[in-house]
């Protein structure tokens, strides 16, 4: 048997309002080459300045992943020509990048698993080559470069495409935590390259293929499982994998080769000489470690102890920041049960969210909507299926809960008179079955509940219907 | 009309003994006179100058008066100059108007200065001739048929010819002293980080640093204050506080001065430059400096580690000149690696390519702990030498250089022996120190130049030694021709 062998390098952007070096706007979306400075166009003369900023976020996300912070760490310059890459060289770190050493747990059905960080360091986005807008011209869009990146660089410790998975969405809903990167997958804010290899279990790891730039969870997924596919086929055959990169391409769900025009060279690194190594002290380390929010364990714990979440559900919300935002929303205003909400959440609202393709922060459905809805089936005003009814109509851009109940007209009955003399009139109709009942058939509980049911359009509420029921046959 | 000095002039304008638009005029027509021989000016600024001149004039007349109103002066075309054509001698970016203004170019220009054109130079800064700037090069003022040094060759050449009064220039490996020395006239490389680097286009950038060229110390005092202090915009530049350099060179504190004379500098002179140089320290001994005998024992290496340091980083620097945003483009371009390649060859001269090959191949994969990493331990062990050396004296003296300046094509297809003129300059770019060329006599006519070195941040020491023998010699006063 094959054993997978995977490690990810993933991009993150920070999240600062200007570049890693110049002064112009990193807002995603502006008109193109407008928020590029004459240092992103790389004038002659022109000069970087760091962006502390930047510093400090990447700080952050090393103490998120128990790693080392480098007192001292230095800009390199990694050369390479390309259109989208002005200054014909990159800055990036390379001998003593910022973190190093980390590490990152986690979790596959409950069992902890440990992912180690070889290092993240920070470097300069390049700009965007466009080469479908014309004919026989590419087009280049400088408003990218120079936009803060970390890179964070795993080690070789994940064994199959859900581990992989599991690591990039921890690591996702880690920067999303510290709010040093939007993580917006679709602008490219965050994306990863995947290396991966073959192996006999415990043989030395195999030839491995970088898979570049890939930009969602679920193309990850499946071009990890291409990519052992196919590596396996190779060396099943006797043949032997070589050593590459390649493209993952979603349409035609398959790796293949970049062209070697594409690939890397020798980058010539060596330190930039127009920046002063970055020194930390500890003291600001320190201050940096007592900004850092709730991280995705601790949210974890936090929903297993204090909410008694079940391990799954518990796991699933604390690896999406924005999941976990509304949920602690949610029940900041409701009284019901914690798991309830959870429940209503994760399997009414992210159905609707991943049906349309649309992310949980951004749908018009807030957390107060749902504290409503959930207080208002505990009170007995609404059943669990109506909410789910109500769910559907707020989705569809009605935004006032009180006045979809009212003009669907299917606001629950909990009065107990109304439904003592609802239900005193149906036994009344129906004697032979009210004296089966008290015989012992006990089925025809359903019975009775149906029929009143269909006598209130079913708009009675059924606990408090069978507290009324119970009550009367049992006179 | 006939100043000797910036500090003559900035009083005469104070004074209101000549308009700054008279004065600008005369030195533009001094420029058009002598220029098509010297060929120091890339782009004369005429119009430029004549408006900043007037309006300068409303400022005196209305008694604002800026630490350097009036002044004309001449810009080496280093440095980006906006709405300005800066070549940095280069057919790659003969095309190229800067967007925006150096920070030595905004400073002076802040400080009231008319900036009369911009100045010839090896193209990129690379060479010891200014030969290599596709601009032609630049003739010595003291016999035309003699190179002015490089790579600030232009600027040299105008103040020498007193077709200018004072200009800008750029050292690398000793792209001021050198040029200064050949043209007899005082040239200032403060120390790495005393001037912003913004906005000069980048040769070495560990290495580079901005200067002036003056006639005299006091004119180079005057003006390396307006010049100096931190940038935010470079990274590189020093918070140290910016004395003031001229009230320094003139108060009278009686200073003792311990001078160094590295054996390694003067064991191989010849017998011409070696009398020039002991007549100096003569002077200087005379001025009450004590003279000791100091070893810079890794003197012998600075050229081969400084052959190594600046083409690596210009090989990087020099990469954006890709033909993509800016500069010559190839019109034989058919696609991306043509157009690079194309551009790139037509662009660059002989020189600029041969020093991005040698960087190129420093930095490669293999032979980057051979030569880019080995070089700076050599940098270090140079560094350290003149740490030793100044515990025990407070300057360092030598020649500029080994010998007066060549003729014109003597050297073009030697670079080694190109390369080896700069023997006694590289050092102090290495090391970061600053260090002034000021003119110490004559051979054949051909004048030659006293180097001081200074340990870090202390300008105003070697100015201030610098004033101490010119009030005792008369070289700096002597122009050619006269």
């Amino acid at each position: 048997m094959w054993e997978t062998v995977i490690g990810l390098e993933i991009h993150v952007q920070l999240s600062t309002e200007s570049k890693l070096f110049s002064s112009a706007s990193t807002d995603f979306g502006a008109d193109q080459n407008t928020q590029a400075s004459v240092i992103d166009l790389a004038m002659p003369g022109v000069l970087p300045v760091l962006n502390k900023n930047a510093v400090d976020m990447a700080v952050k996300f090393g103490l998120a992943v128990d790693a080392k912070i480098a007192r001292k760490s230095i800009f390199a310059r990694k050369n390479y020509f390309y259109p989208d890459l002005p200054k014909g060289y990159q800055i990036s770190q390379y001998e003593l990048p910022i973190v190093f050493d980390g590490k990152l747990d986690i979790y596959i059905d409950g069992t902890k698993k440990s992912v180690g960080i070889t290092r993240a360091h920070l470097e300069e986005d390049a700009g965007k080559s466009i080469h479908d807008l014309y004919e026989d011209e590419s087009a280049i869009d400088l408003n990218r470069a120079g936009t803060p990146l970390i890179e964070i660089v795993s080690e070789p410790d994940m064994r199959s495409s859900r581990e992989a998975v599991t690591y990039l969405k921890k690591i996702h809903s880690i920067v999303k935590s510290l709010g040093i990167s939007d993580g917006n997958m679709q602008e490219g804010s965050f994306r990863c390259d995947a290396n991966i290899s073959l192996r006999k279990p415990g043989d030395e790891f195999g030839t491995r293929a970088e898979i570049k730039n890939i930009n969602s969870f679920k193309f990850v997924e499946s071009a990890i499982n291409y990519e052992a596919i196919r590596q396996r086929d190779i060396l099943e055959s006797g043949e032997s994998v070589i050593q590459e990169t390649r493209l993952y391409d979603p349409k035609k769900d398959e790796t293949r080769p970049m062209r070697s025009k594409e690939e890397a060279n020798d980058y010539r690194y060596f330190p930039d000489p127009d920046l002063l190594p970055v020194e930390i002290s500890q003291e600001k380390i320190d201050k940096i470690k007592l900004t850092l929010p709730e991280l995705p364990d601790d949210k974890k714990d936090r929903y297993k102890n204090n909410y008694g979440l079940k391990e799954d559900d518990a796991e699933i919300l604390s690896l999406n920041s924005n999941l976990s935002t509304f949920f602690d929303e949610s029940i900041k205003e409701s009284d019901s049960n914690p798991q309830l909400v959870a429940n209503f959440i994760l399997s009414e609202l992210v159905g609707l969210c991943n049906k349309h393709n649309i992310d949980i922060s951004v749908a018009t459905i807030k957390p107060s909507h749902i504290s409503q809805l959930m207080n208002y089936i505990d009170q007995g005003k609404i059943s669990s299926k109506q909410a789910k009814d109500i769910l559907n109509e707020l989705w569809a851009g009605k935004l006032d809960i009180d006045e979809i109940i009212r003009s669907k007209n299917i606001e629950q009955v909990s009065d107990t008179e109304i439904l003592m003399k609802e239900a005193q009139k149906i036994l009344e109709k129906h004697p032979k079955e009210v004296q089966d009942y008290k015989n012992g058939k006990d089925k025809l509980m359903g019975f009775f509940v149906g029929q009143i049911m269909k006598e209130m359009k079913g708009k009675a509420n059924p606990k408090v219907l069978n507290e009324v029921l119970n009550k009367l046959l049992k006179e | 009309m006939n100043f000797k000095s910036v500090k003559e002039i900035l009083t005469a304008i104070k004074n209101k003994d000549v308009s700054v638009i008279e004065l600008t005029s005369n030195y533009l027509d001094k420029i058009k006179e002598r220029d098509d021989e010297l060929n120091c000016f890339i782009t004369l600024t005429e119009e430029l100058a004549l408006n900043k001149a007037r309006k300068i004039d409303e400022e005196i007349a209305k008694n604002k008066v800026r630490a350097l109103s009036g002044l004309p002066i001449a810009q080496k075309d280093i440095f980006c100059t906006k709405n300005i054509k800066t070549s940095c001698g280069s057919k790659m970016l003969d095309n190229f108007v800067s967007p925006y203004n150096a920070t030595v170019i905004e400073k002076l220009n802040n400080a009231g200065t008319i900036m009369l054109g911009k100045t010839n130079m090896d193209e990129f800064a690379m060479g010891s001739s200014n030969e290599t700037s596709f601009y032609g090069p630049v003739k010595n003022p003291w016999d035309t048929e003699y190179v002015p040094g490089g790579s600030s060759g232009g600027s040299a050449s105008a103040v020498a010819a007193r077709i200018s009064p004072c200009s800008t220039g750029t050292d690398t490996g000793g792209s001021i002293r050198q040029p200064a020395s050949l043209c007899g006239i005082c040239g200032l490389k403060p120390t790495y980080g005393r001037v912003s680097r913004y906005g000069m286009i980048a040769f070495a950038s560990s290495l580079d640093q901005a200067g002036i060229f003056t006639t005299d110390a006091l004119d180079a005092a005057i003006l390396l204050k307006e010049m100096s202090g931190y940038d935010e915009k470079d990274s590189t530049s020093s918070s140290v506080e910016v004395p003031d350099y001229h009230s320094y060179c003139l108060s009278d504190t009686n200073h003792k001065y311990t001078v160094g004379i590295p054996e390694e500098f003067v064991k191989d002179l010849n017998d011409d430059v070696k009398k020039v140089f002991y007549d100096s320290v003569k002077v200087l001994e005379k001025v009450g400096c004590k003279i000791k005998t100091i070893n810079l024992k890794y003197t012998s290496l600075g050229v081969s580690a400084y052959q190594v340091v600046a083409p690596a980083e210009c090989s990087s620097n020099l990469s954006r000149f890709d033909g993509v945003r800016y500069g010559h483009r190839s019109d034989n371009s058919s696609d991306l690696e043509n157009l690079y390649r194309e551009s790139r060859s037509e662009g660059f001269g002989k020189e600029v390519k041969r020093r991005i090959l040698v960087g190129t191949y420093a930095l490669s994969a293999g032979y980057y702990d051979a030569y880019y990493l080995k070089a700076q331990k050599v940098r270090n062990l140079i560094a350290n030498d003149f740490k030793d050396a100044f515990d025990q004296v407070d300057l360092i003296i030598g020649p500029t250089t080994p010998d007066k300046a060549f003729k014109i094509g003597e050297k073009m297809n030697d670079p080694i022996a190109m390369y080896l003129s700069d023997v006694y300059t590289v050092s102090t770019n290495l090391a970061g120190l600053p260090a002034m060329s000021i003119p110490m006599g004559f051979k054949e006519n051909m004048p030659l130049g006293l180097q001081i070195i200074g340990n870090h941040f202390d300008e105003k020491n070697i100015l201030k030694i610098s004033h101490l023998y010119q009030q005792e010699t008369d070289w700096h006063k002597r122009e050619p021709g006269k």
